[in-house]
């Protein structure tokens, strides 16, 4: 199982390699031949103008793209491509740019999703609903509740999410990704249309999140000041090419990059 | 004042995720259940029966078979009259090859059988949604009907093509055919729908029902956290058509006794008021399930009472007149209460938390 095999790499190792990907939809190019390592435990940000393939690159890591040519390195296994269960089974879990959470349902529901995966009783037993069932189903909520407390989701808890205000839907669609307890994690955007204080609450979870629960975390973002200030190495993308790599401060003086996407300060 | 939750704490998971966690719908439950099987089984005619409290007790089954396909997990069905025609004639053959089954079992059989009838159906939902699955669930009823109609070995070659019921027993006591006492036929549907109720109940608030509501929601989210959409659905379809299936053999075997498939399975006398009922009574809602049930068998009664009885129309004319009503009555109940007569009673509860005294 690849979840045991990413857990068994250790912190600083190259977690995810993507080799020579290229995606193709007919005659659009949206990636081309991108290579970049992801190391296990960083804050990891790709960044670039807008079309530049960043979410692309996000549905290929998950599966949810298939790359035309090109492989994924995952774990220490060479794969043409990902499936999304499969990812999902590996400890990858993601947010969205426009937020993908289940309205109908409340926030203590959209979370118990993220626990799906490790609940292991069949239909029968759930049609019965005794013993193992219900432990079953309170050892989830414990861990649930432990995600509302770290979020300060818990005024919200039975409020069915659609009627949420658009930061606290975006917040929970980051508890119900934290509530997978994933490896990685692959925020796409997770900061846009927010005030200031909504993007520094965003960034203490993201980065409580990887230093508390030692996630890799993946993510886009186009809010320069923040991306700087919490990633620890960035990938830029421009056209479907990758176009400069490094940490914060190297990015800051890429010739390439400065020209391409964070331009000049007059 | 009624209503109030103040002072009801939950200090475990456990209870906090129970059916009820306030201790006024418990009561109230306890109550109706005290009445529906100690004191009604004592005063039930076969009026009572064949008219309200049978037809209602199938049709929320039905109801609640539709409501796990089309309330929790999103897949639209016009096929019910083809599913519940499953279970008919599952039921009339179980019966034939095995006389000495228990008719509990039979039941049950039938609604296996159904299952893996409504998987068969379900497989395009994988590729189509919406409308176009309502369309292809559509052809599924016709087609079952045609195929129960065309191949004699399933009405075991009768000359009319009519189905009839034999006499079974439970515990020394008719529940099938014409010598069935009322409180029997009554009490055996009324068991099979507080335990498989509970059964949905229970599967919807558990990993199951959150799978098929994510599905509902947001497929694409859901295949991402994990949720495989083929199993899902399929499993919504069998389960969903388990319900129905089992309602189908009721329908046969307890309330009709003998029927002709196109004229009782067919999609305007079953598959649409089904739909009616989950969608006047609320969409994902188990509670839904019943009161839809519940107004669609009683309006028309009602109906015929007031303008026969009390205003003294011709049967023919209180006929036009009930049909017309009822669709009106239909047509505004969309307009003005979307989202069903489950929506009108978390209101009605919300109002009484604070009645008399709001602020």
């Amino acid at each position: 199982m690849s979840l045991a095999k990413i857990q068994s790499i250790p912190y600083g190792k190259e977690v995810i390699k993507i080799k020579n990907i290229s995606l193709a939809f007919g005659g659009v190019k949206a990636l081309t031949d991108v290579s970049f390592e992801v190391k296990k435990g960083e804050v990891f940000a790709i960044i670039g103008p807008n079309g530049a393939g960043k979410s692309s690159m996000l549905n290929v890591i998950n599966g949810f793209y298939k790359p035309t040519s090109g492989q994924i390195n995952f774990a220490g296994e060479d794969r043409k491509e990902m499936i999304p269960e499969f990812a999902a089974k590996s400890g990858i879990a993601r947010t969205f740019q426009n937020i993908a959470l289940f309205k109908g349902m409340s926030t203590l529901d959209n979370l118990m999703t993220g626990r799906l995966l490790k609940q292991k009783q069949n239909f029968l037993m759930q049609a019965l609903y005794f013993g193992p069932v219900q432990k079953e189903e309170a050892y989830h909520r414990d861990k649930v509740e432990r995600v509302i407390d770290f979020l300060d989701l818990q005024a919200i808890r039975r409020t069915p999410v659609g009627s949420l205000p658009y930061g606290l839907q975006k917040r929970v669609e980051l508890g119900r990704a934290l509530a997978m307890e994933p490896e990685i994690l692959l925020l796409d955007e997770p900061m846009a249309g927010m005030n200031v204080e909504e993007k520094q609450d965003m960034s203490r979870f993201v980065l409580t999140a990887n230093d508390e629960f030692k996630t890799t975390i993946v993510l886009i973002e186009h809010d320069m000041s923040v991306v700087m200030d919490i990633s620890d190495r960035i990938v830029v993308l421009d056209y479907g090419k990758k176009i400069g790599e490094g940490n914060p401060s190297e990015i800051l003086k890429n010739k390439a990059v400065i020209d391409a996407y964070l331009g000049v300060a007059d | 004042m009624i209503y109030k939750e103040t002072g009801q704490f939950k200090s475990t998971y456990e209870s906090d995720h129970s059916i009820f966690p306030l201790i006024q719908d418990k009561i109230a439950f306890n109550l109706l259940m005290l009445v529906a099987f100690l004191i009604v089984p004592f005063f039930i005619d076969s009026y009572w029966e064949k008219a309200i409290l049978i037809p209602f007790l199938i049709y929320s089954m039905a109801a609640i078979g539709l409501n796990i396909l089309t309330g929790y997990c999103g897949q639209v069905s016009l096929g019910t009259g083809g599913f519940m025609a499953v279970g008919a004639f599952a039921t009339y053959k179980i019966m034939t090859f095995f006389p000495d089954l228990n008719i509990m079992i039979i039941v049950l059989l039938s609604g296996v059988i159904t299952a893996f009838v409504g998987i068969l159906f379900g497989l395009p939902s994988l590729r189509i949604k919406g409308f176009y699955l309502a369309v292809a669930t559509l052809a599924s009823q016709f087609f079952i009907i045609w195929l129960f109609n065309k191949v004699p070995w399933f009405y075991n070659y009768s000359d009319t093509g009519q189905i009839t019921v034999s006499e079974r027993t439970m515990f020394g006591v008719a529940v099938t055919g014409a010598n069935a006492p009322p409180y029997a036929t009554y009490l055996f549907c009324l068991i099979l729908v507080v335990v498989l109720g509970f059964a949905a109940k229970n599967m919807i608030r558990s990993k199951i029902g959150r799978s098929w509501m994510a599905i509902r929601d947001m497929d694409i989210a859901a295949e991402i956290i994990g949720v495989p959409p083929l199993k899902t659905k399929l499993s919504a379809f069998a389960i969903s058509s388990f319900y129905i299936g089992i309602a189908g053999s009721l329908y046969f075997a307890v309330y009709l006794g003998a029927l002709e498939v196109t004229e009782s399975f067919d999609i305007m006398a079953i598959s649409f008021p089904v739909l009616f009922m989950i969608i006047i009574g609320g969409l994902g809602s188990m509670l839904g399930s019943f009161l839809g049930a519940a107004f669609i068998v009683l309006l028309p009664i009602f109906l015929k009472n007031v303008m026969v009885d009390l205003i003294g129309l011709s049967a023919v004319t209180a006929k036009h007149f009930e049909i017309t009503i009822w669709g009106l009555l239909m047509v505004v109940f969309l307009i003005l209460e979307p989202h069903g007569l489950a929506r009108l009673w978390s209101i009605a509860k919300e109002k009484l938390r604070k009645w008399p005294f709001p602020y």
